[in-house]
């Protein structure tokens, strides 16, 4: 069954579709360029409201690393555009295609909407941290700005930091605008082989403790990967400095070839390898010394942990379990929360996600002023009606383990 | 300007309302003598007073849970305080309210070096969550020029900057967690150890929230690895265009530095008498550039900033060349209001704007300076375009303050017209509540006010900040 289709051409045009389908108690689902529509718990719509035409580049100042932009431009355009200038987005989004076997392109939009922040996020901070601006329509219809196109403001609440990562839950983006940083000379990255998780995060703590401004810290198939950039003559001596650092770990080899390098942390980043295998994938964000304490903590309570990667130094456990079952989510679930930690379901079949809930439980109280807000930005549930929905059967999450 | 009317019955109650917290907090946490109070009766924009009902200090968040939960359900207003020293009027008293005042709270909880972050009680000052990691080689990034001061709830409140958030970005984006209590009394745990957590970014929209939302009494904030070392340079040049040329020009090259600052001629004489930096006195602006990294990386940092300023001819340079000569440096840039305030009175704006818009923005500036009688001179964070105009004039000549602010608030219309904002880092406060409606719609405001109903839906925290009154009122009449 396929759901109506509608693209409007302009913000107005949108606003109006918004309104309409209020007062009618329409559901849209809202798509970018479609490729991450297996992230969140899976949504009951009426029509599928597209962004792609709300494409372009409004503004772009290299001079002051700005750039602002429609929700629905293709993100390979923003890349290209800005590699012409030698600047990037500083934050490594995420392409979530492989994960879900997607086509199409990912959008500014869709980025924005689930914070996807890769590697460089301990460097330079997530999607929401280098978001400076955002154009957006409510559940009403009513079309809304916040932030601007400066990368210093406190005037009035961020609501740019409640829209990322918001899932399309409190409106529609239609235009966002971003801080920018240049493309590095230089790109180095150390490999140290054959540690176990627990070494190896050992000598990710070491790097990320040290003066040398790591930009990528992860374990990988036995593999601990530490990456630096910058200006040649800055990135050779952190990595001599690095290295001897890391000596008493393990004998660093020193990877330049930065179209090698960069092929290691896109796999990384879009998590490639756990991909490529069937079976439930979970993302879990824990102190990043917690990490390999959670994967064995999971062993003892049974789960078939068939890969893992660490990525944020160890703070971002990525998982692929041998069968999605109730029981795997309550040990993931609960291990995490005894760590202060939170565990989504990343990729599952739906009625697992459904069941589970993709996104960590919240403690009554946030939920409840959560709920408050989807209350006042879509009094009408428009949208995604089901994307951020808690489990729907209560699976017991205590402390206890 | 206006604050909201107090309420009589309100003020009526006082002796109950005090009675009722003494028998919830310790004896010396509740302050109710009116000389006592004059303490806290504004904060660093002195402009504005107003002696509170009362004042008080709970050493908990416990406590904090439990004053407040009394004070809501007599509601009463709370106007939440760090050490006062925001210059927006952010904890400005209301007359029917109580100053719940974080000072005591002032506890540094955990340090975990090996995860970079570090949990305080809220009270702690910033410069005191540097001062809790040195020793290992950390330190907390943002740094607000009155770091000895400020507290942590107060930088949490208006996501406070620094002179280095050219490349460590500002508190949002260094703060990893907070606990809150809402008016109602609740407690709250946003955010923590674990980063990104899933669901509504509520971290993200109560750090510059103004106190509104809730007061925060603890914070897990990120710290860093000190960099190896650190030098600034200085150049002057014979123009601001010029100075504005050469920044954009070391941006595009792809050099970030750690810090880009603007003076121009009346700051850097102000400043110069004042620190004795070593400023050039004969130049119209200044930039001082700071880059980081091992001795032979600054070297090389150094190298093509001064081959990209060549370019603009500048009419002086000077590296520095010990710790001391850096420590003046700075010295000079950070004392910047001090020294003014030896000169005149002032008032310190601080709008921002798109970094290409700083020659016209400081030509427009000139030419109302010269309408209004009033010298101004500018500081500016020129790597992320934060003004800080400070408006001369004496303030005992009748109806100067009048003057000042209307100048003010064309500067800062000016801000939002080349597309910029009011406030880069001090927040809105009072100060700039009135101009709200110059930057924002209607409907932009409305959507921030819902967020206020969602927290506080009675409106009792921080009464008389950041929304203009009439429209509070219109927004709760039309939720009514």
């Amino acid at each position: 069954m396929s759901l109506p289709r509608l693209r409007p051409a302009t913000e107005a045009e949108l606003a109006e579709i918004v309104a309409t389908a209020a007062a009618r108690g329409q559901r849209l689902c809202i798509a970018g360029g479609g490729t991450r529509a297996g992230l969140g718990s899976p949504v009951t719509a009426d029509a599928v409201l597209e962004t792609g035409a709300l494409n372009g580049i409004k503004l772009y100042e290299p001079a002051a690393l700005t750039l602002v932009a429609g929700a629905g431009t293709r993100l390979s355009e923003i890349a290209q555009t800005l590699a012409a200038e030698g600047q990037r987005l500083p934050f490594e989004p995420m392409d979530h295609r492989s994960l879900y076997g997607t086509e199409g392109e990912p959008t500014l939009g869709g980025m924005v909407a689930t914070n996807a922040s890769g590697p460089r996020r301990i460097q330079a901070g997530a999607c929401r941290d280098s978001l400076i601006g955002l154009r957006f329509v409510d559940g009403r219809g009513r079309v809304i700005a916040n932030g601007g196109r400066v990368m210093k403001n406190v005037t009035g609440y961020d609501l740019v930091k409640l829209m990322a990562g918001s899932h399309g839950t409190l409106g529609v983006l239609t235009e966002v605008a971003f801080k920018l940083l240049p493309l590095p000379e230089t790109t180095v990255t150390l490999i140290l082989h054959g540690l176990n998780e627990v070494a190896g995060v050992a000598a990710l703590t070491a790097a990320l403790g040290s003066p040398y401004d790591v930009s990528g810290a992860a374990y990988a198939g036995a593999r601990t990967l530490v990456r630096i950039e910058g200006f040649a003559a800055s990135v050779a001596h952190r990595a001599s400095a690095l290295a001897a650092l890391l000596r008493p770990h393990a004998a660093a080899e020193v990877l330049n070839d930065t179209s090698e390098a960069a092929e290691i942390w896109s796999a990384i980043a879009d998590l490639r390898s756990l991909a490529a295998r069937p079976g439930p994938i979970w993302r879990v964000s824990l102190r990043p010394s917690d990490g390999p304490r959670f994967l064995s903590a999971l062993r003892r309570h049974g789960v078939e942990v068939t890969e893992a990667v660490l990525d944020w130094g160890g703070g971002l456990v990525s998982l692929r379990v041998s069968a999605g079952s109730e029981a795997d989510g309550a040990a993931i679930r609960t291990e995490a929360t005894a760590m202060s930690g939170h565990a989504t379901l990343l990729r599952a079949p739906d009625d697992l996600r459904a069941q589970l809930g993709a996104f960590h439980p919240e403690p009554a109280p946030v939920a409840a002023l959560s709920a408050g807000l989807r209350a006042r930005f879509d009094p009408c549930g428009v949208f995604n009606p089901g994307r951020m929905a808690p489990a729907r059967l209560t699976v017991p999450i205590t402390a206890e383990v | 300007m206006d604050m909201p009317e107090p309420s009589a019955r309100l003020m009526a109650r006082k002796d109950r309302i005090v009675a009722g917290l003494r028998t919830i907090l310790p004896a010396d946490a509740v302050i109710d003598d009116p000389i006592e109070t004059r303490a806290y009766e504004c904060d660093a924009l002195t402009a504005y007073r107003c002696p509170p009902l009362a004042v008080i200090l709970p050493r908990s968040t416990d406590e904090v849970a439990a004053a407040l939960r009394f004070l809501h359900d007599e509601g009463v207003p709370v106007v939440p305080r760090g050490s006062g020293t925001s210059l927006a009027g952010g904890a400005l008293p209301v007359a029917d309210g109580v100053v719940l005042s974080v000072a005591r709270l002032n506890q540094v909880l955990e340090i975990d070096l090996p995860n970079r972050l570090v949990r305080v009680q809220s009270g702690v000052t910033n410069l005191s969550v540097t001062g809790a990691v040195e020793g290992e080689g950390f330190f907390y990034a943002p740094d607000p020029s009155s770091q000895l001061a400020c507290a942590i709830a107060g930088n949490v409140a208006m996501n406070s900057g620094g002179a280095h958030c050219l490349k460590y970005g500002v508190t949002t984006n260094n703060l990893m967690g907070v606990t809150l209590v809402t008016m109602s009394g609740q407690v709250i745990t946003l955010g923590g150890p674990a980063l990104d957590a899933p669901g509504l970014d509520l971290l993200g929209v109560v750090c510059g929230s103004e106190g509104m939302l809730g007061v925060v009494t603890e914070a897990t904030l990120r710290v860093l690895a000190r960099p190896e070392g650190a030098r600034p340079i200085l150049f002057g040049f014979e123009s601001s265009e010029v100075a504005g040329a050469c920044v954009a020009d070391i941006i595009r090259e792809g050099v970030i530095p750690v810090a880009l600052e603007f003076m121009d001629g009346p700051a850097i004489r102000a400043c110069e008498a004042f620190a004795r930096a070593g400023y050039p006195l004969n130049a119209t602006a200044l930039l001082i550039v700071e880059v980081e990294g091992s001795a032979a990386e600054i070297d090389d940092q150094l190298a093509r900033i001064k081959a990209i300023a060549a370019r603009h001819n500048p009419i002086a340079q000077r590296e520095s060349a010990s710790e001391a000569e850096s420590k003046a440096i700075w010295l000079g840039r950070k004392s910047a209001f001090g020294a003014m305030g030896q000169i005149a009175d002032y008032i310190c704006l601080d709008g921002t704007i798109p970094i290409g818009a700083l020659p016209e923005v400081l030509r427009r500036i000139g030419e109302m300076s010269a309408r209004y009688g009033l010298d101004v001179a500018n500081i500016f964070h020129a790597g992320d375009g934060n003004m800080h105009p400070l408006i001369l004039f004496d303030a005992n000549a009748p109806g100067s303050l009048e003057k000042v602010e209307a100048f003010g608030a064309e500067i800062l219309t000016l801000c939002v017209e080349v597309g910029g904002c009011l406030s880069g880092e001090h927040g809105v406060g009072v100060e700039k509540r009135d101009l709200m409606g110059v930057q924002f719609t209607p409907a932009d405001m409305a959507a921030q006010m819902a967020v206020k109903d969602v927290f506080d839906p009675a409106w009792l925290l921080n009464p008389g900040k950041v929304f203009p009154l009439d429209a509070v009122a219109a927004h709760r009449r039309a939720a009514a």
